[in-house]
């Protein structure tokens, strides 16, 4: 009988070498004339892990990693194929390692068990069960059930799903949008990519739903140009779903029709700012529109929009699957379902982390992250990306929700969690806040795209010792200049991590170490 | 890869690559992006002809060509080599991969060696943040990447060159 042996082929998998090793297992297995099989599964999102490679076995699904190159002979010396467990790099039944043991997947439920452009095997583990209801029910019953579910964006601002897609089902109008935000532009977050990379037709389905929700026939996935394996993985599945008659004319002879493109970004960060988004999308410079309108009235090529992160898109099939409710009873609060949190940065067990919400901080960088990679004390976290505070170890406490973090004056955001050890220069880090600012600012209001500038020059003669209580000054108003006067959170938010090191590690501000 | 010696394309390709896609709606970034696919860059002699073939001006065009980090208007080296900036890889010693960078291949970003095998540009972040410091080398990223690593992949990028003459 043919022995299954996946082997992932998501970017951070392949960073690490998975491509390789999948050659060598080929070549090995063809030399010992054994009869395997490859599948280029996604990931586990076990990133310490990686090249995780599984056996499919009676029992399960056995794992070995991290895998290099020189393993690979010494795995088949011990029999790997047949499931012999003797080998150092063993890790035993996948699903009992307990990091995924603990989780909660519902949106990455199948993320590294499945071929990810394999529509069998989606549908093999309940895909498209959701769009099967979903032809049965009016708009109004889908946006229904996506309200229920209390799903909130995940793209950022945390905006109520069910809501957006409500002003877009009663928006008139023939021609409408669906607009998946996939530029995920986050340091420290890659889920979206996760999502593309390893269970592409979950966002197919997702999108296919909200069009037939708020009765919009044409979908775009915006992805950044960064992600080249996505792109191709999510084009591969796109094709098939067209061979199948999930997408196009007559989806599932319902005689409803949904079209879907994926286009790419071309490596700008404000791009992922909604109506950034629309004016790139519409082949323009991605300059930020005023709100209002709202996309969802004036969107795409002026027509209503909805515009949603992929993770958004993603929890809609288990919704239209399990119902609203099934998903709102995870979570506290106003933040229910799942957050994908994202361990990032110097973290020693990085990776993905799908749970409720409602867990602290410090248990997901502790039990799960294992603390730091350099194994030096942990000193500060960046969540919710580039336009997030840092937070000093007081903070650790808080909890997984969005009110809980916008009480600490934080930001959830998109669920990238960035880890630093005590090496790490406060100061440096609040200069790149502003520094980043000034690259990625669109340009179109002067605090925004002048204050970064002076932001940086105001830091670099704190850090420089140069009259630093009257710059000090200068730069809290500068930041409330820009929170209160930008256009969009580029300006508006880039002040908060520059705030938190002022707040937090003054004396790091003000002290400059020396080269 | 997809790129082209930069010198052997020609304009009529270019013309028939915007005719293929110039019907799509916002057509003008897949255009872009194809014709840099098929150059490498965006030379200025493109920006009448898209200009023309897409009713556009050609102040709209150039606008657009300047306001995305990922679109050059230069030549490159055989190889684009991104290091990433952003803070995940930051802490995890990105900084001091991208002195060394520099220092190694005697460049800045934005810059090719001499040689022509390599131009280094800067990128903020490759989804790959749990792996860091991260690199893409044309359309290959690399995690972890040591500096070692780095010469490693340098020498490949030399290597590479040699054998394509
Ligand atoms: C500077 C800036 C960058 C943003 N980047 C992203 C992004 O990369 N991905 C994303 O989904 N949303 C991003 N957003 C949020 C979007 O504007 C928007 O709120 C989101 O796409 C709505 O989808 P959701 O409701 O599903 O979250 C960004 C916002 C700003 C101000
Ligand atoms: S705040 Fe910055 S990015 Fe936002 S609209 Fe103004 S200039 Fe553009
Ligand atoms: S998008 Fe303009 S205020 Fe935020
Ligand atoms: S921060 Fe470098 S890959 Fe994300």
């Amino acid at each position: 009988m043919t022995t299954r042996i996946f082997v992932p082929r998501d970017t951070t998998a392949i960073s690490l070498g998975a491509d390789l090793i999948a050659t060598l297992i080929q070549a090995e297995a063809a030399s010992r004339g054994l009869d395997i099989e490859i599948v280029r599964n996604g990931t586990r999102g076990l990133f310490w892990l990686e090249p995780l490679i599984e056996v499919e076995t009676s029992e399960g699904r056995i794992g070995f990693g991290p895998v290099t190159e020189s393993d690979v002979s010494a795995l088949f010396n011990e029999h790997f194929y047949h499931g012999n467990q003797t080998h150092p790099s063993c890790l035993g039944l996948v699903e009992e390692i307990p990091y995924l043991k603990k989780q909660q997947r519902l949106t990455f439920a199948r993320s590294g068990i499945t071929d990810p452009v394999s529509l069998a095997d989606y549908k093999a583990h309940d895909g498209y069960k959701g769009l099967e209801n979903a032809l049965n029910l009016s708009g109004q019953q889908i946006v229904d059930e996506v309200k229920t579910s209390g799903l909130r964006g995940r793209g950022g601002a945390a905006f109520p799903t069910g809501i957006k897609w409500q002003t877009v089902l009663d928006a008139s109008g023939e021609q409408k949008y669906i607009v998946c935000n996939a530029d995920e532009g986050d340091s420290g977050t890659f889920a979206d990519r996760l999502v593309m990379e390893c269970d592409p037709f979950m966002l197919i389905e997702g999108m296919t739903i909200a069009g037939l929700a708020v009765n919009a026939n044409q979908g775009y996935i915006y992805l950044r140009s960064e992600y080249p394996i996505a792109f191709d993985i999510m084009n591969q599945a796109i094709a098939s779903a067209y061979e199948n008659g999930y997408l196009g004319k007559d989806i599932l002879g319902s005689g409803r029709q949904f079209d879907l493109e994926v286009r790419l970004g071309a490596g700008a960060y404000i791009c992922g700012e909604e109506t950034s988004l629309l004016d790139s999308l519409e082949g323009k410079r991605g300059l930020v529109r005023a709100k209002p309108p709202l996309p969802a009235i004036v969107g795409l090529f002026g027509k209503p929009t909805v515009v949603n992160n992929v993770l958004s898109l993603a929890a809609i099939p288990y919704i239209l699957h399990h119902g609203g409710e099934a998903y709102a009873e995870y979570g506290i609060g106003r933040s229910r379902g799942t957050m994908p949190i994202q361990l990032a940065g110097n973290v020693k067990y990085g990776g993905l982390v799908e749970l409720a919400f409602g867990i602290p901080l410090n248990e997901l960088m502790n039990d799960f992250g294992g603390g730091t990679r350099s194994g030096r004390p942990l000193k500060a976290v960046q969540v919710g990306g580039p336009l997030g505070a840092y937070l000093p170890e007081s903070q650790w406490d808080t909890l997984i929700d969005y009110e809980g973090f916008s009480a600490e004056k934080a930001v959830l955001g998109h669920g990238g969690v960035v880890m630093f050890d005590d090496t790490v220069d406060m100061g440096e880090q609040a200069r790149f806040a502003m520094e980043f600012c000034t690259f990625e600012s669109c340009g179109k209001c002067t605090p925004c795209r002048i204050g970064s500038t002076r932001g940086v020059e105001v830091i670099d003669r704190i850090r420089a010792g140069e009259n630093q209580d009257k710059n000090w000054e200068l730069l809290e108003d500068l930041c409330d200049t820009m929170v209160d006067g930008s256009l969009c959170a580029m300006g508006g938010m880039t002040p908060f991590p520059v705030q938190s090191v002022m707040k937090f590690f003054p004396d790091e501000l003000r002290s400059a170490r020396q080269e | 890869m997809k790129m082209t010696k930069h010198s052997d394309w020609r304009m009529d390709d270019v013309r028939a690559i915007i005719q293929e896609l110039k019907h799509k709606p916002g057509a003008l970034l897949p255009v872009l992006h194809a014709i840099q696919d098929y150059i490498g860059y965006l030379p200025d002699s493109i920006v009448p002809v898209v200009a023309k073939e897409m009713l556009l001006t050609r102040a709209e065009v150039h606008g657009v060509i300047s306001f995305y980090h990922h679109f050059r208007s230069h030549k490159t080296g055989r190889h684009v080599v991104e290091i990433c900036r952003a803070e995940a890889c930051q802490s995890v010693g990105a900084r001091a991969l991208e002195k060394h960078a520099k220092a190694t291949l005697g460049i800045d970003f934005e810059q090719t060696t001499s040689c022509g095998s390599v131009t280094l540009e800067p990128v903020y972040c490759l989804g790959n943040c749990a792996t860091g410091p991260s690199v893409r080398i044309d359309d290959s990223i690399y995690g972890r990447v040591s500096e070692d690593r780095f010469d490693e992949l340098m020498a490949d990028c030399r290597d590479t060159m040699q054998e394509a003459g």
